[in-house]
């Protein structure tokens, strides 16, 4: 059984239709890249299947349950998956330590003590340990995005999603970022990320999956999609993506 | 952190040396120093002799008027002043009352009523609707208003348990007034919070009371401060209107003493007393808008 699946996702914004009937299965332990231009809907998806927006048609399922059926609580499977925006979305306001601490203790209901130690623990593994007192906007972009993943983290995630965790980033700390990604992934968490990091897509994911105009037009293996793609459209996009200089 | 490590060292473009210590300056950048400050210096000289002329002027266009004696009398006479003083400073300790316990207050139902306006789903819509009602109510009623109508109209009524105290009325007349104000500010600064932090607080499994209560209160209090204290020093001035209801204030005070001596002096020492309070609170805003602006301007893009 799927760790998370997407079942027939629409979703439209006013007379904007972002999602027009997507699948999608990540088992556990897999890592599928989510690959696309702007505005194909690689965003929106992941913002459905974490219940951020409300679907227009089709299922979210979370370990085999439908998560979409209104009468589930919401606020209870958001605390199975965890989230990494492009903007970081720190709290300002909080420590880099509260940040991490606060869904453990506030959600969990675990003792601060406990959550304070593991914490730290996560901290320490980024090489942040000494920012634990910091506030988020004395950090810089890689290091508060290292941060917001380890936020993620802390609650024990059944599911990652990533959003595009480089793309605020300057190139040079697109790296460590990464770096973390692919630690995270090689400890067996799943993981659905929507990247435009090419060759990282390539080294790190078991599937890498096309999403065009709100459309999944193709998904396989990254070396078959990147190298041998099947669609039209596929072809053009990676040959934009190359001239770009990002593959 | 493999990644990191393989990347090559960056060019040093800087001129700052090792160890992060500035190069003695040029002889162009001292002469630009010295410079600026012959500036400074003369801009200060200017400012000053600009700022005596201009009280002198005044000073002499007021005094030599023709009236000038007669108002100096009546509106500005020491020894009715010193008289007046301690009746009116004791009317102040009323009007700072009412300050606090009205100031404490008005957070207090402004804060609720702004969370009322906010809340979401079909079974709060009276509650959304009744606030919403409330604040366009009252922010469209001159407070002198509601002073006759809450201070008169409910002893009126004649009920049991209503107080008639001008003290209690008046209080709950102001409250009613700001706490309509305060409600906006406090709802602007909770719009003001970026969704993407809700989005941040909500993807952790936070119930929509606990994103409130530890996300978006917070920091939306933290922009609304500023104009909170302006809101501050406008009640301080307006808590002198309590007198209408009879309340012995510093205001009513300055009145009877009008009345037995015919001699205006003491509305000026209330005013001035007025003045003394609200000029700490002004600098505080100030100070604090200032400071958080600077936060602002340091701060990242959330």
């Amino acid at each position: 059984m799927s760790v998370l699946e997407l079942r027939n996702i629409v979703k439209a914004f006013g007379s904007n239709v972002v999602l027009r009937g997507v699948d999608l299965a990540v088992d556990e332990h897999r890592v599928v890249a989510l690959i696309g231009g702007s505005g194909s809907g690689k965003s929106t998806l992941l913002r459905c299947a974490s219940l951020l927006e409300t679907v227009d048609d089709g299922q979210v399922l979370l370990d085999g349950e439908d998560v979409t059926d209104p009468r589930v609580d919401a606020d209870r499977v958001r605390r199975r998956m965890g989230v990494v925006f492009q903007a970081y979305n720190l709290f300002p306001h909080l420590s880099v330590l509260d940040n991490v601490t606060l869904a453990p203790t506030a959600v969990h209901g675990r003792p601060r003590a406990e959550a304070v130690e593991e914490a730290r623990g996560l901290l320490a593994r980024i090489g942040l340990a000494d920012k634990a007192a910091e506030y988020p906007d004395r950090l810089s972009g890689g290091q508060q995005q290292r941060v917001a993943i380890v936020r993620a983290l802390a609650v024990r995630p059944r599911v990652l999603l990533l959003d595009e965790v480089t793309s605020a980033l300057d190139p040079e700390l697109v790296g460590e970022v990464l770096a973390l990604v692919r630690e995270v992934a090689g400890q067996g968490m799943t993981i659905v990320m929507a990247t435009h990091e090419m060759g990282f897509a390539r080294q790190v994911a078991d599937t890498v999956a096309f999403l065009d105009g709100g459309v999944l037009l193709e998904s396989g293996p990254p070396a078959q999609v990147l190298g041998e793609p099947e669609h039209p459209r596929t072809r053009q996009f990676l040959a934009r993506v190359i001239d770009a200089g990002r593959l | 952190m493999a990644l990191r490590r393989r990347r090559r060292a960056r060019p040093v473009l800087s001129t700052v040396l090792p160890g992060g210590a500035l190069p003695p300056p040029s002889a162009l950048e001292l002469e630009r120093r010295a410079w600026r400050t012959r500036r400074a210096r003369r801009s200060t000289l200017v400012a000053l002799a600009s700022t005596l002329l201009f009280a002198v002027v005044a000073y002499l266009a007021v005094t030599r008027s023709p009236g000038w004696p007669r108002v100096q009398a009546t509106f500005f006479s020491p020894s009715a002043a010193l008289d007046a003083l301690p009746e009116i400073a004791e009317g102040l300790l009323v009007n700072l009352q009412v300050l606090v316990v009205g100031g404490l207050l008005v957070l207090l139902v402004g804060l609720g009523t702004a969370a009322l306006r906010t809340l979401r789903g079909p079974a709060w819509a009276p509650l959304r609707i009744l606030a919403t009602v409330y604040v366009d109510l009252f922010r469209g009623i001159p407070l002198i208003i509601v002073l006759y109508l809450v201070g008169f109209g409910f002893p009126a009524l004649g009920l049991q348990g209503v107080p008639t105290s001008p003290f209690v009325l008046g209080t709950a007349a102001i409250v009613l007034v700001y706490s309509a104000y305060v409600a906006e500010v406090f709802r602007a600064g909770i719009e003001s919070v970026h969704p993407s932090q809700r989005a941040a607080a909500r993807s952790l499994g936070l119930t929509h009371r606990q994103t409130m209560r530890i996300v978006v209160l917070p920091q939306a209090l933290r922009t609304v401060t500023p104009a909170l204290l302006n809101d501050f020093v406008a009640l301080q001035k307006d808590v002198g209107l309590i007198s209408v209801l009879g309340a012995i204030d510093a205001v009513r005070s300055a009145q009877i003493q009008v009345g037995q001596t015919f001699n205006f002096t003491p509305y000026v020492v209330a005013g001035l007393l007025f003045v003394l309070l609200a000029v700490p609170s002004a600098r505080l805003a100030d100070a604090v808008t200032a400071r958080a602006r600077r936060r602002q301007q340091s701060g990242s893009l959330l």
